[in-house]
């Protein structure tokens, strides 16, 4: 089921919003103690949402899982932490709850996640770890990983994410389902407890292209409340989302299609852009050749702004307290030692030093110059191009603990989805088949379709004709 | 690029991070590894014309003009210690 399918079963009278949160939760029981997508939810709440549903609403009825670092009034918002879940009432809503509730929609469902969305595989939480619904014993990615999972595993509708350097796209991609990350600017950050605060959006994480349409648009538009909220029109993104790809011309970065990558995303990710070039696209072979400095970029750029944000977290305001500090540092000391856990220590670590005296320009500074050079490249293929297409990740979804000792490499597996947040270009990762990896078969393979700033429309576009195109594994069926 | 060696327990000392001596060497080992890698942003030609800031990025941001904020039984509602409609801390200044 999409929300175009339930959206027409809720106008026609075959079913109502209180019988569709009420077989959503009849799943979540029956399913979700196996995948652990879901933090907590509020039943009764949705029930009564339901009942003063008004279904003309364009997302009228609709419940949406919502990820657990967006505030959502009256609900505990964790942030997959220790340091907030037993200290953390939200006391307002997000702009962008606020505006699914303006368009009918009920948020429902806290989705687990990597710890203040610092992960690719939701192992980070401090709560539970999440298991990919196609393979219990695989990660469901990450930081959205419960939002990504609970999509594909049918005990969510539709659900919203953030991405600050692939944490849609990346578990879209590993469960099988459609995720956008928005241009910068284009969806507030108001409410959404900051990780990178130049890299962060919110977007949907859906079963299908139209669905994430219909949630962009109710959540895109500007926010006085959010300062980097850009001030322009939203345009109507179901209006040209059937116009197919004939005559537009997509770029294929030859720097995206290395030896590093697994010969079942490449085929399938070929396979498709094969396709769209039956169907009239142009296709047009490009270069990025700042590729190689974007990892190295990101986890200097993305853990410094870590560094400052998470300073808020001091054991004062709220949150985890240490119970009998001997002084005001003492407390701070104390109630991040036990708050935190290791991956968010490391970043907070790592981006403490880069922006320490003496080290400053040697890393933070070089960064910022380099992810410049990375959006030019960007710019200029888009002299070229109107879209760029690419895989999500070099490998389908790896086993869980494979990466434990060894941070570095679940960074490096984030090559392809970085430069989009780097840029602020918008990106949507949507499903295009199956294969074989590591001992699993019938593992999910994403591909990524990269636009020009503000682009979502071309974006929504390309990856409907590329939908229509899958026939490998029905993943929304 | 500066060396990678860093002093992981001074560095955390910073960030209000007591660590254990655990934390400390699982740590050294693999922000070690990690600035190894970012060390090779130091073979990227920058041209002259570019900023070590965020400012061509993010564009304008808007004035910072006052408006209306939560109410304060919100706010402190999440306190962890209150007194008197504010937050309580432990004592700031040291005996004398």
């Amino acid at each position: 089921m999409t929300i175009t399918s339930i959206r027409q079963q809720l106008l026609s009278g075959e079913t109502n919003p209180t019988k569709l949160i009420e077989s959503i939760s009849e799943q979540i029981i029956e399913r979700d103690s196996q995948v652990q997508a879901y933090v907590s939810y509020n039943l009764e709440k949705a029930l009564a949402d339901a009942q003063e549903a008004d279904i003309s609403k364009p997302l009228g009825g609709i419940p949406i899982a919502i990820k657990d670092n967006i505030n959502v009034l009256g609900e505990v918002c964790s942030c997959g932490s220790k340091f907030l879940v037993k200290g953390y009432i939200s006391p307002y809503d997000a702009t962008v709850i606020k505006k699914l509730k303006t368009a009918g929609a009920i948020p429902f469902g806290r989705m687990n996640m990597d710890e203040f969305a610092m992960g690719s595989a939701t192992e980070n939480s401090a709560i539970q770890l999440t298991r990919n619904p196609h393979d219990h014993d695989r990660i469901a990615g990450g930081s959205s990983g419960g939002s990504a999972a609970a999509v594909a595993d049918h005990t969510a509708l539709a659900a919203l994410g953030s991405d600050t350097g692939g944490s849609i796209r990346q578990p879209a991609s590993h469960c099988g389902v459609v995720g956008l990350k928005p241009t910068y600017g284009r969806v507030s950050r108001y409410g959404l407890v900051a990780f990178a605060s130049s890299l962060d959006q919110v977007g949907p994480i859906t079963r299908s292209v139209d669905d994430a349409a219909h949630i962009l648009q109710a959540i895109a538009g500007h926010d006085p409340r959010d300062t980097t909220s850009l001030n322009e029109p939203v345009p109507d993104y179901l209006a040209e989302i059937n116009q197919g790809v004939k005559g537009l011309k997509i770029g294929i970065p030859a720097e995206y299609f290395t030896e590093g990558i697994h010969a079942g995303v490449r085929k399938n990710v070929e396979k498709c852009i094969s396709k769209l070039e039956n169907q009239g696209a142009e296709i047009i072979p490009i270069s990025l050749p700042h590729t190689s400095y974007v990892v190295a970029t990101y986890y200097v750029i993305a853990p410094a702004e870590a560094s400052s944000n998470l300073s808020r977290f001091d054991g004062i305001r709220y949150g985890n307290a240490a119970p009998n500090p001997s002084d005001i540092i003492d407390l701070y000391y104390q109630s991040r030692e036990n708050g935190f856990g290791p991956e968010v220590k490391r970043r907070i670590i790592l981006g403490t030093y880069v922006l320490s005296s003496g080290y400053y320009d040697a890393y933070y500074s070089r960064a910022q110059k380099v992810r410049q050079l990375i959006t030019r490249d960007f710019q200029q293929a888009f002299q070229l191009v109107d879209a760029i297409i690419s895989p999500v990740c070099p490998t389908p979804a790896r086993k869980i603990g494979a990466c434990s000792d060894d941070p570095l490499q679940d960074y490096l597996s984030d090559i392809f989805t970085i430069a989009a947040n780097l840029s602020g270009f918008p990106a949507i990762s949507i499903p295009c088949g199956t294969t074989s990896y590591d001992g699993s078969d019938n593992l999910p393979v994403g591909i990524q379709i990269l636009a020009p700033r503000l682009g979502e429309s071309i974006l929504l576009r390309i990856a409907k004709a590329a939908e229509s195109e899958i026939a490998a594994k029905d993943f929304s069926s | 690029m500066p060396n990678t060696r860093i002093d992981v327990r001074y560095v955390a000392k910073l960030a209000r991070l007591d660590l254990s001596s655990e934390e400390v060497a699982t740590f050294q080992i693999q922000l070690e590894s990690i600035l190894s890698h970012v060390e090779s942003l130091s073979a990227a030609y920058l041209p002259d014309d570019l900023k070590g800031d965020q400012s061509l990025l993010l564009g304008s941001m808007r004035d910072d003009l006052p408006g209306e904020s939560l109410a304060l039984d919100l706010v402190l509602h999440n306190a962890p210690d209150q007194s008197q409609s504010q937050i309580k801390v432990p004592k700031v200044v040291a005996d004398a």
